[in-house]
């Protein structure tokens, strides 16, 4: 590989408090050789190749820790050479995926082949978690210390919650033991039980079933308390309501844990449901502006670490339904960065943290040497227009399912190319 | 009959699919219509030709009697081919979708479509996948306008208008489509709505669609010119959103000491099918000086066709 040099671009690395013009150097094995300002025209040799950036962004490859993939089961929605390409069309280069396949990724036979798949077929990095209890069925926990062993790199029964508290009290303690991170979509089924939306003035005007704020907080509050007696790693997968950033402020006082939000909750709210657009059914479900509002200022105060795509392809058949029989869930990795920025450009948030909860929040979380410009890493990263305008057309999508929640918004933003290694695998149109 | 209105210009609406998307203009040129046929109705000769030609099919993907009946007479009484199919859940238990099935009846090139189902939102679905124009006889919880029309009729052919009259909704407004329509169209036209039932089958929110809220029926009903009780579903007493049928009928069933509350002269209504002695006092159901429930009934087939002739044209 020959060396890159990039030049004129305005650099933000979280990780790294960079946030200036500057330029990007890669060398021959694709690792970052050097960034920031310090990198120029006049200690870049003259007879080498300059990509002159004119004031475009630069930011760490995109860690979405919230996506589903298909293999598995659903390749027929998403798989992993799918997946990647879309994830690259949106600047992330790493993703956490689900363990809702068919069957389960629950043992460490599936771990190995989702690994091959991954390797095989992805061109981005994909760190697999593995569902929390057998089957997803909130019994029986897995087997977290062999399956991290197989590469996994976190523990969720993803679009489940764990219902039974002394399940949650012992999964806890077997992950403090082991080192484990949990995951945990925070929902009580009882009180959420046929629930399609928030339970207010659209579900009552719709006529449909409702979603009380209440299903996620109980969770919240349980969880928290138990985490207070077993600390382990722990992180709420996505809130969605103002109730909940408040008490996760609170308890952030106490005990160490995080927690995420959806994309689609930052940005969208209930009255976005319409005339029953089955692409905003969605878990958690949005909710009101108020809620919004509460977790965008979440996010501005860090009570929130990160922001996910919560990327869940569904086929047109599976959302061509009534709206009590579609599948709950919407396509977002293309669209996570630019959505984000709209935050940044409404003057809601700062770009700085923006950026931070899409690459090194996420990646400290996990663990993992990722979402940074740190010299000597994989040189993972997105080359971003800030300003560009550009309206989200369902056809020009990548991802093989097309259920996008804002399909013809305008947004602002958008990445034009991609790098994974140091090499450049998208480029926009 | 004293429903005024400037010259009927068009319906503004392709698709009766509820009372939300109707102007008042709309409604009253609904229920004119419908009055012109109250006394066809009474009449030996009921039959016309207005639809003659046209098809109607109604499509019911769940049980329903009077709705269906109704609207397949109303269909007949206009002249029209009306076929019925019932699908309670077997097509789809077969794997057809909602849109297949539409797609299916729209190659027969129908005329109006009248639609019943389960879900919420099913009738708004099909209006976006076929030619001709979709009429909803229920969906889920979300409306059923004819329902809320004949309603609306019944109570200008008794008290003239419907402005300014205090009118109580009671009973399971929760899982109530028929509920829902009328709230939409008594605020509509000017009637103040109060809305009685126990908080578990009081949908959250409900008060930001201008009603008055009571889980207490007697301080409800009064003063009401009309009282509106809507039917229980057994179901309820199961799933412990009540306690029993005889405490249900103990609170919030209509009975002669709380229908003291109203006014002297108020009228009882049901959408039908009634639990006798559950949400209403059989003898109360029956008596000819306050009850107008076969009132309803008659004037329902009246208030479909109007619809199956407007929605047609």
């Amino acid at each position: 590989m020959k060396k890159k040099y990039f030049i004129n671009a305005n650099i933000i690395d979280p990780y790294n408090s960079l946030n200036e013009t500057g330029g990007l150097i890669i060398d021959e094995n694709g690792k970052i050789e050097g960034v920031g300002k310090k990198v120029n025209t006049n200690n870049i040799p003259s007879r080498e190749k300059v990509i002159d950036l004119k004031g475009k962004h630069i930011f760490p490859g995109l860690v979405d820790m919230r996506v589903f993939v298909g293999e598995p089961g659903f390749e027929y929605k998403e798989n992993f050479r799918t997946l990647s390409e879309a994830a690259l069309s949106g600047g992330v280069t790493s993703v956490v995926t689900m363990p809702n396949t068919n069957p389960v990724i629950d043992n460490v036979s599936i771990v190995d082949f989702l690994r091959r798949r991954g390797r095989d077929k992805s061109k981005i990095n994909i760190f697999p978690t593995a569902a929390l209890t057998v089957n997803t069925e909130g019994e029986n926990m897995t087997e977290f210390g062999l399956l991290q062993g197989k590469g996994i790199i976190g523990f969720t029964d993803g679009i489940k919650t764990i219902q039974n508290p002394r399940i949650m009290n012992r999964i806890m303690n077997s992950a403090s033991d082991l080192n484990s991170l949990i995951i945990q979509h925070a929902e009580d089924a009882e009180l959420s039980k046929d629930g399609m939306i928030n339970d207010g003035i659209i579900a009552t005007k719709l006529g449909l079933q409702g979603i009380p704020v209440s299903a996620e907080l109980l969770i919240l509050e349980r969880d928290l308390t138990l985490l207070e007696y077993n600390n382990c790693r722990y992180h709420i997968s996505q809130i969605s309501s103002a109730s909940s950033v408040e008490i996760i402020r609170e308890r952030k006082k106490k005990v160490n844990f995080s927690c995420g939000v959806s994309i689609n909750n930052l940005s969208l709210n209930e009255n976005d449901i319409g005339d029953f657009k089955t692409f905003l059914k969605l878990s958690p479900p949005l909710r009101t502006e108020d809620d919004r509002n509460a977790l965008v200022q979440g996010l501005v105060d860090e009570t929130i670490d990160v922001i996910v795509s919560d990327h869940k392809p569904e086929d047109e058949e599976n959302k061509r339904l009534t709206f009590a029989q579609a599948e709950t869930g919407a396509s977002g990795i293309e669209t996570l960065l630019p959505l984000s920025l709209e935050l940044y450009h409404n003057g809601s948030v700062n770009l700085e943290t923006i950026i931070k909860a899409l690459t090194s929040s996420p990646a400290k979380i996990l663990k993992i040497n990722k979402g940074n410009l740190s010299i000597g890493n994989d040189a993972d990263f997105c080359i971003v227009d800030i300003n560009k305008p550009w309206v989200v057309r369902k056809e020009k999508l990548i991802s093989k399912s097309k259920n996008t929640p804002i399909e013809d918004k305008k947004l602002q933003g958008k990445v034009m190319n991609t790098f994974v290694n140091g090499e450049e695998l998208f480029k926009a149109e | 009959m004293a429903i005024k209105s400037k010259k009927a210009i068009k319906i503004s609406q392709k698709h009766l699919l509820g009372i939300q998307d109707l102007s008042v203009n709309d409604v009253n040129i609904i229920l004119n219509e419908a009055s012109k046929f109250i006394e066809l109705n009474k009449s030996k000769n009921k039959k016309l030709d207005i639809l003659k030609g046209k098809t109607q099919i109604n499509l019911f993907f769940e049980p329903s009697t009077r709705t269906q009946s109704s609207f397949e007479l109303a269909g007949k009484r206009l002249g029209a081919d009306v076929m019925s199919m019932n699908i309670t859940n077997s097509a789809i238990k077969k794997g057809e979708t909602l849109i297949d099935t539409a797609m299916t009846l729209n190659a027969m090139h129908p005329d109006i479509i009248v639609i019943r189902h389960q879900d919420s939102g099913a009738c708004n679905l099909l209006s976006q996948k076929v030619n001709c124009a979709v009429l909803n006889a229920g969906d889920g919880r979300r409306e059923h306008p004819t329902q809320a029309l004949l309603d609306a009729l019944t109570i200008i052919n008794r008290r003239k208008k419907i402005e300014g009259l205090k009118i109580a909704i009671c009973g399971d407004i929760l899982h109530s489509r028929v509920a829902r329509s009328n709230i939409y169209l008594l605020n509509m036209l000017g009637a103040e709505v109060n809305i009685v039932a126990p908080t578990n089958l009081m949908p959250n929110e409900i008060e930001r669609f201008g009603v008055n809220i009571f889980s207490d029926m007697k301080k409800g009903v009064k003063d009401c010119d009309i009282v509106m009780m809507l039917r229980l579903q057994n179901e309820r007493m199961t799933s412990s959103f009540l306690s029993s049928n005889r405490e249900y009928y103990e609170y919030y069933g209509l009975t002669p000491d709380k229908i003291k509350f109203a006014k002297e002269d108020a009228l009882i209504m049901h959408p039908g099918p009634m639990n006798r002695g559950i949400e209403i006092d059989t003898n109360l159901a029956d008596d000819i000086n306050k009850s107008v429930i076969k009132e309803q009934v008659e004037l329902g087939v009246a208030v479909r066709m109007a619809c199956l002739k407007i929605f047609c044209e």
